[in-house]
């Protein structure tokens, strides 16, 4: 059993807007495309043109019809990757301590040369936000780009998640959740920004901001509906307009 | 024991050079830094690749399919040396060879062709973005018969927007997205402006703007839309026109919009069995006349301070009436037909949601004005000392042009973006430079070949009217292969690529000797009837010689197409290569700034894998035309004139001091525009993340169109050589051209057969008519309509070879509206027989709630043909996945007059794909796991295909 750090200084993670992703996977793909080349092993893909192509992703975007109760169905994009979770099961759970949150920023992480590659985090994480590598066997999962946010070789504007900074729709946003003042705190505040499956007790670091409301088609107008005429009626109108014209 | 803090690298090295160049993930043509790093073999390798965060489209960001260039440009379906067919066409079996070889034989064809009959070469290029060097060439070469892929694509969207306004969205011109108020989008899924689109909707949300989405399917923009119009498809025009009816009825549009900047005031001749009745009435110059509010009579248009009339009846000479465009207008928009309620039924609309939308769009426009405080100078040399904006914005792609009913919907669409006066204001639509460029400065059309000649001008332009068709010496017979430009399509400004086949196969207007082609997989997902396509290419004749007697492909990787070629050139991937995003060709400027970009061989093909041998496409054609000796590509001396791509970019002018390239020009490279060409001007792009950018003046920002100080700026940058008069064509009188000629009154005389469909759909006021196919079949027997829609991962038959790309969408399910779902028996994972009137084709189902009732829908381009692209036979994109083009004819069923007509707009040309109509049932047999139709293998390469791929693994040791 491996413990977790009692508090941590910060809580570095993720707000996704919900009303905002399109569901374009492009955080899905830059994620991929940085760690592959990152932090541990590589991002492997087995069988990559063949019949059954399976790689490991530290991020993937769901898709979700949800039908309300009035009004057509409407469809979720939900992107989901490892949400850093202060009681992280699936740190406690790991049996050689490979699994740790770190105390300086709450980011969870895998050292890879203690993994065994049972899969018992895997298994523990509500979430399923963690995959085993299908190469080297050891577990992948995200590590808010860790050797990015920190990395003195590329510029300081650039020193946020791959995801974050490729998302064309701005749906992503990265940020220290311990700190109030802080713009993803400020964004959960505003906006309603809510734990996945709190049930759970894992206290997910990482926040989602809920789809606002849509506009129903039989909604009635804000306003009433201007007075109406008749073609001759218009043609009347608008010589009388004409004239305020000047 | 745990460590909560372990030593960790957290700034590990990540590149040793950082390269900026253009993306060609897809078209959007976004700014990129590409990070290369040392392999093992001491090789650079691509690191990473990420969004240029200067570029003027994508601002930093970046898509699926830009991150994952990588497994592009390192896919083992790569070409790597020319290949000359040994096997029958269709089996893909090749001998490589030499491209000495290559050229020579390349050469020997076309040459034969040009000192013959230049008519019998097709040449025809796909998604490619150097037609401004593709057309001069064809030009050059003096075949009558090229284009681009715009005319199965969206040329309804560009003609529609062009003749109106001299604008459309995308390329041309893109909402003000920090200032409108309100956004409608329609018929959009990944298709342009892809990251732009993006962004801008997260701008939208971030200030809390309302977005409606109009779409038959409720994915992706639509999904995040604040609310969604789940319109059948085909029936958008019906739609916006009763969005325009309402808002008459309300009194909610611009006057003094429409009398500054439109057609609205002109006089049109009331004059029924004249030879000129519906033309614009014009004094001896030619200029159009109004009627003046003050006398009561038609005076010039031109007449300073004028009043024009927007109704009533003006005294012509002789006796003759005239009355004003939008007195027509507006008695036949008012019409009870195109009430909300009379509309509801047909568009699957509620009339609640129709009225409501109208009256926000009202609200957005003339609640809402915005005043931007910045004098300027109109045309007419009236000072404003403001800008005055209605803040209404929208933007719309295939879903509503990809119809036979779309040059009419497009123009629709336009007619409520001008009614409410956001046209180029602020809050709008804006124009991007170098628009707007309405028909007075658009080419016309060439067509006339000689042996051994290039052809007068370019082959794609804008007609005014019959006058302009290129008709064969019988009068009536088309000029061209794909019948662009006759009465089949008299406004066909993108040419048919989607008939070129079909027609060279028919030998109908002609046969050819050579088929040319690049980057365009005709053979598959570019084709309607792809099955149907397939047997053309490889068919014979009865001595025995195939009936299209020789292919040229070139293209970067193995496609479906690549196997139906005598000859395949290989071309680079994108990051191999030079290219110019031109203001010549397809610009990528941004409303407040000019700008154009290159790509540039980041890195060099011989170092990325053994034995690589391959060479840009464009370079390929520079030579080809220097050895075919063709003007403008060959020395006095005759020897070849550009040594490649780049020395064309650089030394090319199409006129003096305008060439492909708009920045760094001049000898010392301090012009922009206009200027000798520069050197070291390639360097320079380089130098600066890859593009070039001009900002536009602050005054010449808004009503480009009539504004003084943009005409300045566009002339002095080269974009043009003068004023152009840009006046709203709310009344397109070219339509009504044809339509004289259609009822016998003007010559020419279209063929009898073309009269009726011509009075029907020529009209020159926007107007709404049902889809040919669905009129053809039917609705009982067909009452589904089924699209596709291009993923937002995946943009087309390039992605499955992607390793990463077809992890996202390996397999395209046919999505389900739930009670159709329901009625057929259906659930989730089930196989289902759709039909057509010409095809039946078999997929798997899945279930779903978000979409218009009436409409089956997949996702665009994943099925494959089994060993194309490298893939293994099995893989599930040749198993499972599927394509809707089976079921599409080029050609609407007969009508019983002995003719077969091409599945396309009657005014345009446009491919109409959305048309599809079919019905769907639960095969029977639910054993068979496959989809069909199915096709025999296309040979692979000889190369190997890895197994697993573990990129990045000599950085993470």
């Amino acid at each position: 059993m491996t413990s977790l750090p009692p508090s941590t200084d910060k809580k570095l993670g993720l707000v996704i807007d919900l009303d905002t992703c399109v569901g374009c996977h492009a955080c899905v793909v830059s994620c991929k495309e940085w760690n592959t080349g990152g932090y541990g092993a590589p991002l492997a893909d087995i069988d990559p043109y063949g019949a059954e192509p399976m790689g490991a992703w530290l991020n993937r975007v769901h898709t979700y019809e949800v039908t309300p109760a009035e009004g057509p169905a409407s469809v979720v994009h939900f992107p989901k990757s490892c949400l850093h979770c202060d009681d992280a099961p699936c740190v406690t759970v790991c049996p050689t301590g490979a699994s740790y949150k770190r105390v300086e920023d709450g980011i969870v992480l895998v050292e890879e040369d203690l993994c065994i590659g049972c899969g018992l985090c895997a298994w523990a994480c509500p979430y399923g936000a963690r995959e085993m590598d299908p190469a080297e066997n050891v577990m992948k999962k995200c590590t808010l780009c860790v050797d990015r946010i920190y990395n003195e070789n590329i510029p300081q504007e650039d020193r946020e998640p791959a995801c974050v900074r490729t998302c064309p729709a701005k749906a992503r946003h990265f940020g220290d959740l311990a700190d109030p003042d802080s713009d993803v705190s400020r964004l959960v505040a505003e906006r309603g920004g809510f734990d996945l499956m709190p049930e759970m007790g894992t206290k997910p670091v990482n926040q989602y901001l809920p789809p606002r409301p849509k506009t129903r088609p039989q909604a009635s107008a804000a306003s009433p509906a201007p007075e109406t005429v008749e073609a001759d009626g218009l043609l009347g109108w608008i010589d009388r307009a004409l004239e305020r014209l000047g | 024991m745990t460590v909560h803090s372990r030593p960790l690298d957290a700034s590990p090295h990540v590149s040793d050079e950082v390269r900026h160049t253009t993306c060609y993930m897809c078209a959007c043509r976004c700014g990129i830094n590409v990070h290369l790093r040392e392999d093992e073999a001491g090789n650079p390798k691509v690191r990473y690749i990420e969004g240029n965060r200067d570029h003027p489209v994508n601002r930093g960001v970046l898509c699926a399919k830009g991150s994952a260039g990588i497994m592009q440009h390192y896919s083992p379906a790569r070409l790597h040396k020319p290949l000359k067919r040994v096997g029958e066409r269709g089996e893909g079996r090749f001998e490589e060879i030499e491209w000495d070889e290559a050229l020579e034989l390349a050469t020997q064809w076309l040459g034969d062709v040009r000192r013959s009959d230049p008519c019998k070469l097709a040449f025809f290029t796909g998604r490619d973005q150097s037609q401004s060097l593709t057309g001069w060439w064809a030009q050059q070469f003096g075949t009558p018969n090229f284009a681009a892929h715009g005319g199965f694509c969206s040329v309804n969207m560009a003609a529609g927007g062009i003749y109106t306004f001299g604008g459309a969205f995308w390329e041309f011109g893109s909402p003000d997205w920090d200032k409108t108020e309100l956004f409608m989008i329609f018929g959009v899924a990944e298709d342009h402006d892809s990251n732009p689109i993006k962004l801008g909707l997260a701008r939208l949300k971030e200030r809390g703007v309302k977005v409606i989405g109009v779409n038959p399917i409720r994915t992706g923009y639509n999904a995040v839309a604040d609310e969604w119009v789940g319109i059948t498809p085909g029936t958008d025009g019906l739609f916006i026109l009763a969005l325009v009816h309402e808002l008459l009825r309300a009194k909610k549009i611009d006057l003094d919009y429409l009398i500054r900047y439109t057609n609205a005031p002109w006089l049109v001749i009331d004059d029924p069995d004249a030879a000129d009745h519906g033309l614009i009435a014009r004094d001896k110059d030619g200029v159009p006349l109004v009627l003046d509010r003050k006398t009561g009579k038609p005076v010039s248009s031109k007449k300073k301070g004028v009043k024009p009339a927007l109704g009533g009846t003006a005294k012509l000479p002789k006796g003759r009436r005239a009355v004003p465009v939008f007195d027509l207008l507006a008695r036949k928009y008012l019409d009870s037909e195109y009430a909300a309620d009379a509309v509801a039924e047909r568009t699957g609309v509620p009339a609640e949601q129709i009225r409501r939308i109208a009256v926000e769009l009202a609200q957005a426009a003339f609640e809402k004005e915005i005043v931007v405080e910045q004098p300027w100078t109109d045309m007419k040399g009236e000072r404003h000392d403001k800008m005055i904006g209605r803040p209404v914005s929208f933007h719309a792609m295939r879903g509503i042009s990809a119809h036979s009913n779309g040059f009419q919907t497009c123009r629709a669409l336009h007619l409520l973006q001008i009614l409410l006066g956001s046209i180029d204001c602020p809050g709008g639509f804006r124009f991007k430079p170098p628009y707007p460029r309405p028909i007075a400065a658009q080419p016309k059309p060439h067509g006339e070949y000689q042996a051994d000649a290039p052809l007068a001008g370019p082959h794609l332009g804008f007609v005014h009217g019959p006058e302009d068709l290129l008709l064969a010496e019988d009068g009536t017979s088309p000029v061209r292969l794909d019948k662009a430009f006759s009465w089949d399509a008299p406004m066909s400004a993108h040419g048919l690529m989607h008939m070129v086949i079909a027609n060279a196969h028919a030998r109908d207007p002609y046969g050819i000797d050579v088929l040319f082609m690049y980057m365009a997989n005709m053979s598959w997902n570019s084709s309607m009837n792809s099955g149907g396509v397939m047997k053309m290419l490889a068919d014979k004749d009865e001595a025995g010689e195939y009936v299209i007697p020789k292919i040229i492909y070139a293209d970067a990787y193995r496609s479906e197409m690549v196997a139906f070629a005598d000859l395949v050139l290989p071309d680079t991937t994108y990051l191999e290569r030079h290219d110019c995003i031109s203001l010549l060709d397809r610009p990528i400027s941004e409303p407040d700034s000019v700008a154009d970009a290159i790509r540039w061989p980041v890195v060099d093909p011989a170092t990325q894998a053994d034995g690589r041998d391959v060479r840009g496409f464009q370079s390929v054609l520079l030579d080809l035309g220097g050895r075919l000796g063709l003007p403008g590509m060959t020395n006095e001396d005759g020897t070849t004139k550009y040594r490649d791509y780049a020395d064309y970019m650089v030394n090319h002018q199409r006129k003096p001091g305008v060439g492909p390239l708009a920045g760094w020009r001049g000898g010392k490279g301090d012009k922009n525009g206009r200027g000798e060409p520069n050197p070291k001007q390639i360097e320079q792009y380089i130098a600066n993340g890859g593009f070039f950018e001009a900002h536009v003046p602050q005054e010449a920002r808004y009503f480009k169109h009539a504004n003084r100080a943009w005409q300045d700026f566009a002339t002095q940058m080269g974009l043009q050589d003068g004023p152009v008069e840009n006046v709203f064509q709310l009344y397109l009188e070219p339509l009504r051209k044809f339509r004289l000629c259609a009822e016998g009154k003007a010559e020419p005389q279209p063929p009898d057969s073309h009269r009726e469909r011509i009075e029907r759909c020529f009209d020159p006021l926007p107007i709404w008519y049902e889809p040919f196919e669905g009129d053809l079949i039917d609705e009982d027997e067909f009452p589904l309509h089924a699209l596709t829609q291009r993923p937002a991962a995946m943009y087309h038959s390039w992605g499955s070879q992607n390793a990463w790309l077809r992890q996202i969408h390996g397999t395209n399910p046919l999505f389900v509206p739930t009670e159709v779902a329901d009625a057929a028996g259906l659930e989730d994972g089930d196989w289902a027989l759709v039909t057509s009137h010409h095809g039946r084709i078999r997929v798997p189902i899945k279930r779903m709630g978000a979409v218009n009732p009436n409409t089956l829908w997949t996702w665009n381009a994943i099925g494959k043909r089994p060993g194309a692209w490298s893939l293994s036979a099995d893989a599930p994109e040749a198993k499972e996945g599927f394509l809707l083009n089976h079921l599409i004819h080029e050609l609407l069923p007969p009508k019983g007059d002995g003719l077969r007509w091409s599945n396309s707009d009657p005014i345009t040309g446009q491919a109409a794909w959305f048309d599809l109509r079919v019905k769907i049932e639960k095969d029977p047999d639910q054993s068979d796991t496959t989809s069909h139709p199915r096709f025999e293998a296309q040979s692979g390469s000889a190369r190997p295909v890895p197994q697993v791929v573990a990129f990045g693994e000599e950085w993470t040791k």
